[in-house]
């Protein structure tokens, strides 16, 4: 049965191509509200201390911040539908504060739960099969996965039911639930790599071998934080029957020898970079020969099964170009630039994926008003299928519309102010909530955001300077994936003030690349003009079509370095 | 003991709800204006052992002392600006946290 089928349609969360819980899966879900219910009331009574209570509710998503409790919620490989978004939009009005925000590992914070209030919102979540489990904690994380997963025309397989695959295969995991640190494993089917697979503890690259069998690059030691690393490759080709024998001989190799004695030596990669990649691989592959590989053997029908509910939906036969699509375009400029920037290829004749970006210019990446998911939850299901994707880089992507349709989806969204068109811009800022919110920040990173991005306010300049990711972290642990922006930005504390730190020429792809170190930390006040100054500079130098990490790789590090000095010997304040 | 530098207060979250609180004359404000104000060290610890018993007393959680300057309204004011954002709400919105209930400047 897929999705899809009459009857599936019949089912309450219907249309959707997602996985469904089973009777098993939702009375586990269900046993686990009411456990932290207990665990709840037992805190509040006093029965059990902060300290006892601590482990339960992180198990659970719920931190504690600066302002507030802070309630991270799963949404596994990023997959919403309709039904789902409303249900976010609901808990934000009933008991948060209206709003959401959606993170770089593709799941939605609330920033201001109250503690007494979390076994209803996560009671409201497990209605529409959501938790908040495994989203923190020194266990694997949510599994996240490229957000154009079954619709990318590069794609040679949707990489989520390997990614369902795993998290069923992680979820409480007794071996892997008191792991030395925390653990993040990201899937990707396609050619180009949208999911940052080489900066995950394991990074699966789907692929097909020469006799057109299916089966998984496994990069591992891959991470961001304190200390980063580009993953290196473990297993070349692992056969799919072998996928999940190969992932349990890794963890049992980091449990092993992953380190417990520094919580800031404890990832994966720091395994992998001191040992080197040689003796890992050596010591995965001599685990795999000797583990009892029978209960790990592939199930065929399982993962068919679990397939079979990211089955495409029932897309209708259409011309690949769309008239209704050009006519429009040629009619409203300002929709021309929606289609030509936030529209992507998708790969059924007639259809296009849709980037709706949640980086209004001045505003907060990644925050979405609960009447905002509303109008998502709507246009899902009037222009696609009822279905929303989360990207890493905090949008929401509808990834099946009708050509015909975009200009009636572009309206419904302009309505709602969700449809700046910087999908992939130098405005398309990734940022963590930083100091505004989060307990471990050293400095701000959404004011800096919002400084650029009001900086480049104008839109065709935008597009003339075409994509150019930044990426800014609020303190070392990275969750800006600053490491990784071509133009990246860490907010550090230095002699009681907030300073930030440039690098330049990362990269989150296949090619991936950690910044350098542009020189020493800026103000907030400088930090728009050092961008625009090392923007200009690009512009300057680029050759026709390069974009900005290959002329920093073109000219050198030491070129920008260098024209940023001189502007400031010029005059300029920086 | 560490040692004394600056005026202090002390901070808490408030356990139901994990509002910032702040230890003042006669129990925990959500104002840090109203906070008890320690002028030396044993003023600091009496601070910290109030803390400690309303930690005890499941009241508060993650406790701390927070140097402070003293305004000419003698109101204290947090010296570090992680803990002056945390008196008034997040910064780029101003409509939440204390800051939008009026309760910090």
């Amino acid at each position: 049965m897929t999705a899809h089928d009459p009857e599936a349609l019949r089912r309450p969360n219907a249309p959707t191509t997602t996985y469904r819980y089973d009777d098993y899966d939702a009375a586990f879900v269900r046993e686990r509200v009411a456990e932290f219910r207990e665990q709840v009331r037992r805190r509040l009574s006093g029965a059990l201390t902060e300290e006892e209570f601590r482990p339960f509710r992180l198990m659970n998503g719920l931190y504690l911040q600066l302002h507030a409790y802070m309630l991270r919620v799963a949404i596994p490989y990023g997959t919403l539908t309709a039904r789902q978004m409303r249900r976010l939009a609901d808990i934000a009005d009933r008991w948060d504060k209206g709003y959401g925000h959606f993170t770089t590992r593709q799941n939605l914070q609330y920033n201001w739960p109250k503690l007494v209030d979390t076994p209803d919102i996560l009671e409201a979540l497990a209605d529409v099969e959501m938790h908040a489990i495994q989203t923190s904690g020194n266990c694997i994380r949510n599994v996240t996965a490229d957000h154009f997963a079954g619709v990318a025309p590069d794609e040679i397989e949707d990489p989520r039911p390997t990614a369902e695959f795993l998290r069923q295969w992680s979820s409480l995991h007794p071996e892997f639930s008191f792991l030395p640190r925390k653990f993040k494993i990201a899937v990707t089917g396609a050619e180009h790599d949208r999911a940052a697979i080489m900066v995950h503890d394991i990074g699966l690259r789907i692929v097909r071998n020469d006799k057109g069998e299916i089966g998984y690059q496994v990069v591992a030691g891959g991470g961001l934080g304190r200390s980063p690393f580009v993953g290196k490759v473990v297993g070349d080709f692992v056969p799919r029957h072998d996928l999940l024998a190969f992932l349990e001989a890794i963890m049992r190799v980091y449990n092993r020898f992953g380190r417990r004695d520094n919580k800031y030596k404890a990832r994966i990669k720091i395994l992998v970079h001191e040992k080197g990649i040689d003796d890992i691989r050596a010591e995965v592959e001599a685990e795999f020969a000797a583990m009892d590989r029978s209960v790990f053997v592939h199930d065929p029908e399982e993962f068919e099964r679990i397939a079979g509910f990211f089955a495409p939906p029932p897309y209708e036969s259409l011309a690949r170009d769309s008239q209704i699509l050009h006519a429009a375009k040629l009619e409203t400029p300002a929709f021309a630039n929606f289609a030509d920037v936030n529209v992507s290829a998708h790969k059924i004749p007639g259809y296009a994926i849709v980037t709706v970006s949640l980086k209004p210019i001045g505003g907060v990446p990644g925050d979405a008003t609960s009447d905002q998911m509303r109008v998502l939850a709507d246009a899902s299901e009037r222009f696609g299928f009822g279905e929303l994707r989360v990207s890493h880089e905090q949008n929401i992507i509808l990834p099946h519309v009708k050509q015909d349709d975009l200009f009636a989806l572009w309206r419904m969204l302009d309505a709602a102010g969700l449809a700046t068109a910087n999908a992939g811009l130098v405005s398309d800022i990734i940022a963590c909530p930083g100091m505004d919110y989060c307990s471990l920040a050293t400095a701000r990173s959404i004011p800096i955001a919002q400084a650029i991005s009001k900086r480049f306010a104008d839109m065709s300049r935008q597009r003339r300077i075409g994509k150019l990711g930044i990426k800014i972290s609020g303190c070392i642990n990275a969750c800006g994936h600053h490491h990784v922006g071509a133009i990246g930005i860490l907010g550090l504390e230095k002699k009681g003030q907030e300073s930030y730190q440039i690098t330049l020429g990362g990269d989150p792809t296949f090619s991936a690349s950690i910044g350098e170190i542009l020189g020493p930390g800026v103000t907030a006040e400088q930090a728009p003009d050092v961008i625009e100054h090392l923007v200009d500079f690009y512009l300057a130098e680029r050759e026709e079509g390069e974009a900005f990490i290959d002329t920093w790789r073109r000219i050198g590090h030491a070129r920008f370095k260098d024209a940023l000095r001189r502007e400031g010997e010029d005059g300029a304040d920086i | 003991m560490a040692s004394f530098k600056h005026p202090q207060i002390l901070i808490a979250s408030n356990l139901t709800d994990g509002e910032v609180v702040f230890l003042g004359a006669s129990g925990w404000e959500r104002d840090h204006r109203r906070a008890r104000v320690a002028l030396n060290a044993e003023e600091a610890a009496a601070l910290e052992a109030s803390g400690k018993r309303d930690i005890s007393a499941n009241r508060v959680v993650d406790v701390y002392l927070a140097d402070v300057e003293i305004g000419g309204d003698g109101a204290p004011t947090p010296m570090h600006y992680r803990e002056r954002m945390r008196v008034k709400g997040p910064s780029v919105r101003l409509d939440l946290g204390k800051q939008a209930a009026g309760g910090a400047p």
